[in-house]
């Protein structure tokens, strides 16, 4: 079973559920990171990280003693990642999408499959759970290939948390698709329940199940609740604001280490998830 | 005479550090000003500034590739060449949409000229009049591709306002993260203010946006919000940022009036019972002798 965790927006506490959500699991549970972006569950479940590798995608390098400058891998090319001036043809590596296109056209060979790092995938262990995430590297500006580098890393059979990326655009979703639950987590602010309507509408769209959980419920008002109603969308739990919890969060401690009680708390979410997902 | 025109960006490496609530009071403290709101995937800037746009605009970038089923023989060729997974065969070829990229390349390579490629229209862009002055921004769609194109867009769009109006300060809502959308919100800023909080994460995320604008060579100063929840952290974050060249402007204190000012839809700095709201106009006083 996949359950993701995302939030329409950072910030919400995202990653103190989903990381509280794989300890409190009790089993084998897989924890995936996929906010390659920023990720951040390695500092509250500290992973023994013995495992990295560096994800690269295919780009094309020219072979210039080969190029004829036929034009035909700049014209199919759809990103601009190839250039050409007069009889030069030149490649921008750092636009290119790895569609392989110009490849496939080029009839005379001159394009060598080259490669560009794009960031590191890590894995290892932290207690029971299998830890899994990456760091897009900086300045890089495409993030989605890595993310599917660590989703790939999803084992089927395992219950997998999947800490999703901020936002409700492409890599949200990349993030989504293939779960077989999302919570959303959420504050009750008018930003909240303004991100949370964002992310909301994408699941329905996919008719993908989902609950929300509301954070620091007690500092806004009851308009996200009141939105969870008119929408039929459960409100799974509420965690009023302590500021125990905000400073055990600023010194990476885990959220059922400051509040033990909320470890059965999650586990029996869990189970009420799974049990949902079964029907 | 020309007016040289000053951006300023202001960043988080991650939502949820006040960001928004600290740009909104910025946009009330500044004269003169425009407002770009780059967060264009969930923006919440509008939801305290209430704009009401005067321009709304589509945006359309790139491309999508659609089967025309009656010409397709399910040959699979474009499924095969397909390097984003986004191509099924049934019958025919079925293509999702969410997963398409907009390459071209089965368009290109279909025996059957099966496949057109349609723009793709990926989202609305706005000018829209607030109390504060003119706010640009924008709303991608849920799913498409935040690839900086639209965030470029509204900058661009940004600058030509103030050039025509005559307005010397653009002040920028940037967007989250550390991406595409984000490279493309630092581009042309003369001074990005980086809001952080003291935790262990948010330490993190700022050394990471603080390599980027070292990357980009942005002139980066930054605001330690909510710093008394833990104010050994916000000490070492003050002390790493000196060390590398970008200075603390000034310290927030955690403030419930903040989310009491959200609800009510005003600025804090508008709030005079405001604890935090004092300590942002110290910090907008400070930002100014900086441009
Ligand atoms: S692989 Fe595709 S995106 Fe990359 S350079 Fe070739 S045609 Fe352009
Ligand atoms: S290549 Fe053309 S004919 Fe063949 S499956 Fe794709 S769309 Fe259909």
């Amino acid at each position: 079973m996949q359950i993701a965790v995302g939030s329409g927006k950072g910030g919400t506490g995202k990653t103190t559920i989903s990381t509280s959500l794989a300890l409190s699991a009790g089993t084998d549970v897989q924890y995936l990171d996929c906010d390659v972006e920023e990720p951040n569950g390695h500092i509250f479940l500290k992973p023994k990280l013995t495992h990295r590798e560096t994800v690269v995608v295919t780009v094309p390098r020219l072979d210039e003693s080969r190029c004829t400058a036929c034009g035909k891998c700049r014209d199919i090319c759809a990103f601009n990642a190839i250039a050409q001036f007069g009889k030069t043809v030149m490649i921008f590596p750092e636009m290119c999408h790895s569609c392989l296109g110009c490849f496939r056209v080029c009839e005379e060979d001159a394009l060598i499959e080259d490669t560009r790092e794009i960031g590191i995938l890590e894995s290892g262990m932290a207690g029971d759970i299998h830890f899994v995430h990456g760091r897009v590297r900086i300045g890089e500006a495409m993030g989605v290939p890595l993310l599917k580098a660590v989703k790939h890393k999803a084992e089927q059979d395992r219950l997998t948390i999947i800490d999703a990326p901020p936002g409700t655009s492409c890599p949200f979703v990349e993030s989504v698709n293939d779960a077989d639950y999302v919570i959303l987590v959420t504050e009750p602010t008018p930003f909240g329940l303004h991100d949370l309507k964002l992310a909301a509408t994408v699941l329905k769209n996919f008719k993908i199940p989902s609950g929300v959980i509301i954070n620091r419920s007690d500092l806004g008002d009851d308009r996200v609740q009141r939105y969870c109603d008119s929408e039929n969308i459960p409100v799974l739990l509420e965690i009023p604001f302590q500021r125990a919890i905000a400073e055990g969060y600023a010194r990476g401690i885990n959220l059922v280490d400051t509040v033990p009680e909320l470890r059965t708390v999650f586990s029996d979410l869990l189970t009420r998830i799974a049990f949902e997902v079964a029907q | 005479m020309e007016q040289t025109i000053k951006e300023v960006l202001i960043l988080s490496g991650k939502g949820g550090t006040g960001k928004t609530s600290i740009v909104g009071s910025f946009a009330h403290l500044a004269e003169n000003k425009i407002l770009v709101d780059c967060d264009v995937d969930a923006s919440d800037l509008h939801l305290l500034l209430a704009p009401k746009p005067t321009e709304t605009h589509d945006f359309k970038s790139g491309v999508k590739a659609r089967v025309e089923a009656d010409k397709c023989s399910g040959c699979g060729m474009c499924a095969e060449l397909c390097q984003f997974e986004s191509i099924t065969m049934g019958e025919t070829a079925v293509i999702s949409p969410l997963n398409c990229e907009g390459c071209g390349v089965c368009a290109h390579f279909c025996p059957e000229e099966a496949i057109v490629l349609q723009e793709n229209h990926c989202g609305s862009w706005y000018i829209a009049d607030t109390a504060y002055g003119p706010l640009v921004h924008a709303q991608l769609f849920a799913g498409e591709e935040n690839s900086g194109k639209l965030v470029s867009h509204i900058k661009n769009q940004a600058r030509q306002l103030a050039e025509t109006t005559n307005t010397g300060l653009i002040l920028i809502d940037g967007a989250p993260g550390v991406g595409c959308p984000v490279i493309a919100s630092l581009s042309n800023v003369d001074l990005a203010v980086v809001i952080t909080e003291p935790t262990l994460s948010g330490k993190h995320d700022l050394d990471r946006i603080l390599d980027l604008t070292e990357h980009f060579k942005i002139p980066a100063l930054v605001c330690i919000n909510k710093w008394d929840l833990h104010s050994e952290m916000s000490d070492s974050i003050e002390k790493s940022c000196n060390d590398r060249g970008a200075n603390v402007l000034g310290k927030i204190p955690f403030d419930r009036q903040v989310i009491t000012c959200q609800i009510q839809g005003v600025p804090v700095t508008a709030d005079d019972t405001s604890l935090a709201g004092y300590s942002i106009k110290a910090i907008w006083k400070k930002l100014k002798e900086h441009l």
